[in-house]
């Protein structure tokens, strides 16, 4: 089971903030099939947000094909995002520290470093829609 | 709604109900010796050679003082339920603000408003009636006496009548509606309280003074001097004018209500203090020093009443007669029922249509 | 299935008008929110929907009902009013059971369940409850009635953050448990921003938007750029500031923005509101400009 938060200044609303942690979870390995999901009312009392929320984000999910509802029992995960991509994390983690070890060496502090990899990623993102 | 109308007012209602119960038990407890002492002072005294009215006097002087206390008692108590039980009712709900909780239940307004002025309504007229009529058995006696006194308290006159029988029960009723209506339309308790006071007050005196004595056309009756209570009779200075002033009393009824008293002469004139009749000489002159007895006053001054009435003059009263108590009772306790009932549709149609 | 519909309702005090024109129409199934400063007609809307006040002008009806009409429709809108009022002389067990006496369709169990949860001891008197203690006990007595509307009048305002946090949790607990339609006022979004998904501004006594959240959100862009004084015709401006060399708008449209010159951003439904709330007081300045 996991449990949700909230992130007020993110700029994402709720319901993607939810959908983001569910698929997180999956990835890192901490939710795997067959286990379940928070129920409606738990996440709701837990956050105090609007049940729609919570709905629209298992909605979502579901679509996606990760998690399925069973009426009066909860919703529980039917897939996993971890299985490809976690192993690629541990030599992708190694170039990234190589990364910053050459960022910190050419002087620039943490604030410019992520200023860096923000503007990078954004753009980067922009031209795959694009 | 009864369960809380009653969860909200069982305090009121229990201190309320304790005074009674102490009062009636004091009253219980005097009640019957009083009744005793009077039976057998009335039964010896007719053998007197001056009749009970000596007996009486002091009968009424020994018990005046709790006699006024339980008079009071009933006087004040619908006062009190108007403004305790009746001013709070609804400022106490507008001013905490509960009423927007209670009003959201599933019950109407109209329903919520029906038990808690039926309720409490009946609550104060119940306590108003066991409290005049314990104190109405009690002073049973103590009335008869204090009728015949000289300043009597007759039992159609307004302080008496106001404490008697059943008209307290219909004050009570009238007094907590008032307050209600005046809460619901002033919104404060204090001011609320304050100004159901001084309405009631004003009602109680309007009463006996503009609307009591016309309920029934007044009974109106001339008596001869000899057979009426003189109050004063007498001469100042030698060959002065003659004061005379009667008692504003029914010798044959003291119990009646007088509403007004006046000597007239044989035209049927009204006539002041001072009788134009001769003090120099004839039966209205002074004795001489010699004759004049003490004791014998009045015997003294019937020549001189006998004089008056020969010429003409008599003893004209405009009254109520104690036989009409229980008529004048229903139909006042009929009035204040109808204002009640006006009031309460008042508060009804406040609350329905004002009120937020 | 509608939950409020209003139609050129209005209320009026003396010559003054708490609320003019309001048409809504709020589907069921919402947590609606009720957005405006103090004074802007949010507790005489309240009044209007359960029953309390009379419409002065035009029309409302709660659940397919005249508000307030009688014990079933008042047995199906529940009230929380502004203060979360108790009768401070009666324990919470009285206050239960004030609730059961006067509603026919009174939840004791959930209403015990609740209480036990939030650790209040039935024998305590309602006066001597903290303001986060007492306003939890108005909700329950408010969810226990079972209601299919339930109206709450800034419920929050008076509460310290994390009596907010345990109110709202609470309320949104009993509307995904129980499917009830919540509709409540605050006078700050941000204390509305989590819980609810429709949302009305109220300004000066008038309706300003109205609409569910998502859409409200996915229609209101802020647009920065060159000067400009005009805008395509669909193209709503809500708020307007200029320089000498730029414009700001904040403005509503349905279609995408094409224009090139613009910086489009989105908006957080807090910048949406206060761009509601400042066009009242820009249409009030107004004038003042033309004078001089």
């Amino acid at each position: 089971m996991i449990e949700f938060h909230l992130d007020e200044r993110s700029g994402l609303s709720p319901y993607l903030q939810l959908v983001r942690q569910v698929r997180q979870a999956l990835r890192l390995g901490l939710l795997r099939e067959g286990d379940q999901l928070p129920t409606v009312k738990e996440v709701v009392a837990r956050l105090a947000i609007n049940p729609n929320t919570v709905l629209k984000a298992y909605r979502e999910l579901e679509h996606e094909g990760l998690v399925a509802a069973r009426p009066g029992v909860g919703t529980f995960v039917t897939a996993t995002l971890a299985d490809a991509s976690l192993a690629a994390h541990g030599p992708l983690r190694q170039e990234l520290r190589r990364w910053l070890a050459k960022a910190r060496l050419a002087g620039l502090d943490e604030e410019s470093i992520e200023a860096l990899f923000m503007t990078t990623f954004r753009s980067a993102a922009e031209e795959d829609i694009a | 709604m009864i369960w809380l109308t009653w969860r909200q007012f069982r305090a009121a209602a229990a201190m309320t109900a304790a005074a009674l119960a102490a009062l009636a038990a004091v009253l219980a407890l005097t009640g019957p010796g009083i009744a005793d002492d009077y039976a057998s002072g009335i039964a010896s005294c007719t053998t007197q050679p001056n009749g009970c009215s000596r007996y009486i006097e002091t009968f009424f002087h020994d018990h005046q003082a709790p006699f006024l206390a339980v008079t009071a008692i009933v006087l004040v108590l619908p006062a009190l339920v108007g403004l305790f039980w009746g001013a709070p009712l609804i400022t106490r709900e507008l001013e905490a603000g509960t009423h927007r909780l209670v009003w959201n239940q599933s019950i109407t307004r109209t329903r919520w408003l029906t038990v808690k002025l039926g309720l409490i309504a009946l609550a104060s007229m119940t306590a108003a009636g066991l409290g005049s009529l314990a104190v109405t058995w009690w002073s049973g006696p103590i009335d008869k006496a204090a009728a015949g006194n000289s300043p009597g308290f007759p039992r159609m006159g307004p302080l008496l009548f106001d404490a008697r029988g059943i008209v307290p029960i219909g004050y009570a009723a009238f007094a907590f509606v008032l307050g209600v209506t005046i809460g619901i339309l002033i919104r404060r308790t204090l001011p609320a309280m304050a100004i159901t006071l001084a309405v009631f007050v004003a009602v109680q005196v309007a009463m006996p003074l503009l609307a009591r004595p016309y309920l029934m056309a007044p009974v109106k009756s001339t008596i001869e001097l000899p057979q009426t209570k003189i109050d004063m009779l007498g001469i100042q200075g030698r060959g002065g004018p003659l004061y005379l002033s009667l008692e504003s009393q029914v010798t044959t009824d003291p119990g009646a209500w007088v509403l007004s008293s006046r000597l007239i002469d044989a035209s049927g004139k009204t006539v002041g203090d001072t009788v134009p009749v001769s003090t120099e000489s004839g039966p209205c002159a002074p004795r001489p020093p010699g004759e004049r007895s003490e004791t014998r006053a009045e015997q003294a001054q019937s020549p001189c009443l006998n004089e008056l009435k020969r010429l003409g003059y008599r003893h004209e009263l405009t009254y109520h007669p104690a036989s009409r108590f229980w008529s004048f009772q229903w139909y006042e306790t009929a009035i204040y029922t109808v204002l009640t009932l006006g009031l309460a549709g008042l508060c009804f149609w406040l609350v329905r249509r004002r009120l937020s | 299935m509608t939950v409020l519909r209003a139609q050129a309702l209005g209320k009026k005090y003396g010559s003054h008008w708490a609320l003019k024109d309001c048409d809504l129409d709020i589907p069921a199934g919402h947590v609606v929110g009720l957005v405006g400063p103090n004074g802007a007609g949010k507790t005489t809307l309240m009044n209007l929907a359960v029953g309390q006040l009379r419409p002065t002008a035009g029309d409302i009806t709660v659940l397919g009902n005249k508000p307030g009409s009688g014990p079933a429709q008042l047995a199906r809108v529940g009230y929380v009013a502004q203060d979360t009022p108790t009768y401070a002389g009666l324990s919470i067990a009285d206050h239960l059971r004030l609730g059961a006496r006067l509603n026919p369709g009174w939840d004791d169990a959930l209403a015990r369940n609740r209480l036990e949860q939030l650790g209040l001891g039935l024998d305590r008197k309602a006066g001597k409850l903290s303001g986060g203690q007492r306003a939890q006990l108005a909700l329950t007595l408010g969810i226990a009635k079972r209601p299919e509307l339930l109206v709450l009048d800034e419920p929050v305002a008076a509460l310290d953050p994390l009596a907010r946090r345990e109110f709202l949790q609470g309320l949104m607990e009993a509307a995904a448990e129980q499917e009830l339609s919540v509709l409540l006022s605050s006078h700050l979004v941000s204390d509305l921003e989590r819980v609810c998904d429709y949302l009305i501004v109220l300004v000066d006594s008038r309706v300003r938007v109205a609409g569910e959240v998502e859409e409200l959100l996915a229609t209101h862009h802020r647009l920065t750029g060159p000067r400009r004084d005009r805008l395509p015709a669909d193209q709503q401006v809500v708020s307007a500031s200029h320089t000498e060399r730029q414009s700001n708008f904040i403005i509503r449209t349905e279609g995408p923005i094409h224009d090139p010159a613009w910086t489009v951003t989105k908006l957080s439904l807090e910048d949406l509101v206060l761009a509601y709330m400042d066009e009242s007081t820009g249409t009030r300045l107004r004038p003042l400009e033309v004078q001089r």
